[in-house]
């Protein structure tokens, strides 16, 4: 890792709020308080805070089952976002949406997303209108390994590439769609390989260093600012838990699982921030206290949220 | 006849082992079905350690050639049980179903048929939001050339798999979630459920309650409210939707004159609308009364569990059902 002229503190926090975030939804599950299973980004911090650190506020994100710290990276509101996992009308969509369905408009995220690979074809669109309007806004599309597998992630890649459309496939390769090893379900190396079908820029990037996913993507999002088109970057990470709350993951082998734990991004960013005296390490424990007390804060505001009423059941299938 | 107590999700494995052993041309495949995903698949229960990886295939996160490859192998000679994780990943897999598994055999005037059976787990049983929830039978009734087998026991589930294995053509096989672990006796050996045949899980002559898959044991709940009140309810569990056992439902309408239909999917369209048409059609003189549908309501299923708990119908509701005709 080689620090840049960029935040890097601002990624650290990034970082931070997302992994305390999440292991504060797994605290409340392990007690009972959170309804229904959660996908759990621990881990993979970097990706989104690396990426997301390039998007303004009018860019967009399209996101997926494990998708909290996509909403987080993009300014997303944890309060909000933990009632919506709660299941209270404090949440993002009311209760209506849930973990695998909480959307901002006014971020521009739109969504997570219970079906895996229904990001991109979505994103795609999303890429369109942006390009269609003569913006230089961006899409930037989240999705797995394991959904790179499916025909919309082809699809998409092969529409964007044809019609050169500003958007950004990131790629989280965390080794594992559900139980299922990438060597069990693809028969290549690097996901990025299949950016070359499409004849668009495929990049592979070490997915736990969030300078190197934010040099990665400024490149592709100042190439798709300025006409030049789709990118598909692919991160390689690992996911700290199991694939959703309840899995104990004992499909992987353990002494593999704490080689990857010793790249923790959170980690070497903190190392690196240090090392260059970019931080004090006073500095870096303000940043861990101040996101406790926020997602504590976060957990309070949920456990308070009114539950949704039977009248909230019909209320709006339609646009009005 | 020999039998024992097992889960319903046990009881359909015993039927696909069983079925395997016999025919080596039937074969699962799936998300999560081998050695590491029992813990979330439904096929690889049991059965993957007998097969091994020839029989019992891992695949990607891929409905589209999960399905679309059943009907490629099932056209020239092997008997595929193939599984989506959940049912509301219909969708990604309906051309396949719909317009190649259902339609080669009548197109190809009978050269081709696709003897393959899919699997798929349905139901809001846990919070888990709009795409993990959904029950889509009636997706899959509107196209012809496909039957839609839903179990409530697991006799039924060991002995309904046998047949859709064995049958000729591609059958969609719905194992609801909340039925997953509950026991019952399941007979022993080669058990098989004719397709089309409806059962009377209980006698009763004042009103008739049609239901399928998880709706089966909400309706003896609420028939059991009902009892305490004077009202003998009949329940008619279908276990399969195509081929529709026509005569089970009208000879019980034509003992009570009455009949509300339970299904746990959305209303407009679903799969009570042409069973109350149907009798409409061909039973309109044995009605005493209006026929009632007691349904989830037309939306995405809700996430939060406070507000799926008055989408998924309940005893109470068919209850309230009944007693607005009786
Ligand atoms: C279309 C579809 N098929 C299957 C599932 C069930 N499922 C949810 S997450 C998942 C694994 C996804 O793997 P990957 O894309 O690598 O993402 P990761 O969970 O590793 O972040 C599966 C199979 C689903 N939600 N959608
Ligand atoms: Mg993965």
């Amino acid at each position: 890792m080689g620090a840049t002229g960029l935040d890097l503190l601002g990624m650290y926090r990034c970082m931070v709020r997302i992994r305390t975030f999440e292991e504060h939804i797994l605290t409340e599950w392990r007690a009972g308080e959170v309804p229904g299973e959660v996908h759990l980004y621990s881990g993979e911090e970097a990706v989104a805070a690396g990426v997301i650190a390039n998007l303004r506020v009018d860019d967009y994100v399209v996101s997926t089952h494990r998708g909290h710290g996509h909403v987080l990276a993009k300014g997303g509101d944890p309060a909000r976002m933990m009632a919506e996992v709660f299941g209270r009308t404090g949440g993002y969509c009311r209760g209506k949406g849930g973990t695998m369905h909480m959307a901002d408009a006014t971020l521009g995220i739109l969504g997570t997303n219970g079906i895996v690979g229904a990001s991109l074809p979505i994103a795609t669109g999303v890429g369109l209108y942006c390009q269609y309007m003569a913006t230089d806004r961006v899409s930037v599309c989240f999705f797995g390994d394991g959904a790179s597998n499916r025909g919309t992630f082809h699809e998409s890649l092969d529409l964007a590439s044809i019609w050169k459309l500003p958007v950004i496939y990131v790629c989280e390769n965390n080794y594992y769609g559900m139980a299922t090893s990438v060597e069990e379900h693809m028969n290549i190396n690097d996901i990025a390989e299949r950016a070359a079908s499409y004849g668009i820029p495929g990049v592979v990037v070490d997915g736990n260093d969030v300078v190197a996913v934010h040099d990665a993507a400024a490149e592709a999002i100042i190439r798709a600012r300025s006409g030049g088109g789709t990118t598909l970057i692919e991160c390689k990470t690992w996911r700290h838990h199991g694939h959703f709350t309840a899995d104990p993951a004992y499909y992987r082998d353990p002494d593999v699982h704490n080689e990857h734990l010793q790249r923790d991004p959170i980690i070497r960013c903190g190392a690196l921030l240090l090392s260059q005296g970019l931080a004090t390490k006073e500095a870096l424990d303000a940043v861990h206290n101040e996101a406790i007390a926020e997602m504590n804060a976060a957990v309070e505001f949920s456990k308070n949220s009114p539950w949704p009423e039977e009248d909230e059941l019909l209320v709006g299938l339609y646009a009005e | 006849m020999e039998s024992k107590m097992m889960t319903f999700q046990a009881a359909a494995a015993e039927g696909v082992a069983q079925e395997m052993r016999r025919d080596p041309t039937v074969y699962c495949a799936g998300e999560e079905v081998s050695a590491h995903g029992q813990a979330y698949g439904v096929s690889g229960q049991g059965v993957f350690e007998e097969f091994g990886e020839k029989r019992v295939r891992n695949t990607p996160i891929i409905e589209t050639a999960i399905v679309g490859h059943a009907v490629g192998a099932a056209a020239v000679g092997l008997r595929p049980v193939v599984e989506l994780m959940f049912m509301d990943f219909l969708g990604i897999c309906m051309d396949e179903l719909a317009n190649q598994a259902a339609k080669m055999h009548y197109m190809f005037a009978g050269q081709y048929k696709a003897p393959m059976v899919l699997r798929v787990s349905s139901g809001a049983v846990r919070p888990a939001g709009a795409h993990h929830s959904q029950s889509l039978e009636a997706w899959a009734a509107h196209v012809p050339g496909l039957k839609i087998v839903a179990p409530s026991t697991a006799a039924d589930a060991k002995g309904l798999m046998i047949t859709s294995i064995r049958d000729d053509n591609p059958v969609v096989f719905i194992e609801h979630r909340a039925l997953l672990s509950v026991e019952g006796e399941v007979p022993a050996g080669d058990y098989t459920v004719p397709l089309g045949k409806a059962r009377v899980t209980r006698e009763g002559s004042d009103v008739t309650l049609v239901a399928w898959s998880a709706m089966v044991p909400t309706c003896l709940e609420a028939a059991g409210e009902l009892a305490a009140e004077g009202i003998d309810a009949e329940v008619i569990d279908l276990r399969s939707l195509i081929p529709l056992d026509k005569e089970a439902i009208l000879s019980s309408v034509a003992k009570t004159g009455k009949l509300v239909i339970a299904h746990e999917a959305t209303r407009t369209n679903g799969f009570g609308a042409e069973i109350a048409a149907m009798v409409a059609d061909e039973g309109f003189d044995l009605l005493k009364s209006p026929i009632r549908r007691v349904t989830a309501p037309d939306i995405p299923v809700p996430c939060s569990p406070a507000l799926l708990k008055h989408f998924v119908p309940n005893a109470q509701k068919i209850r309230a059902a009944v007693i607005t005709i009786s």
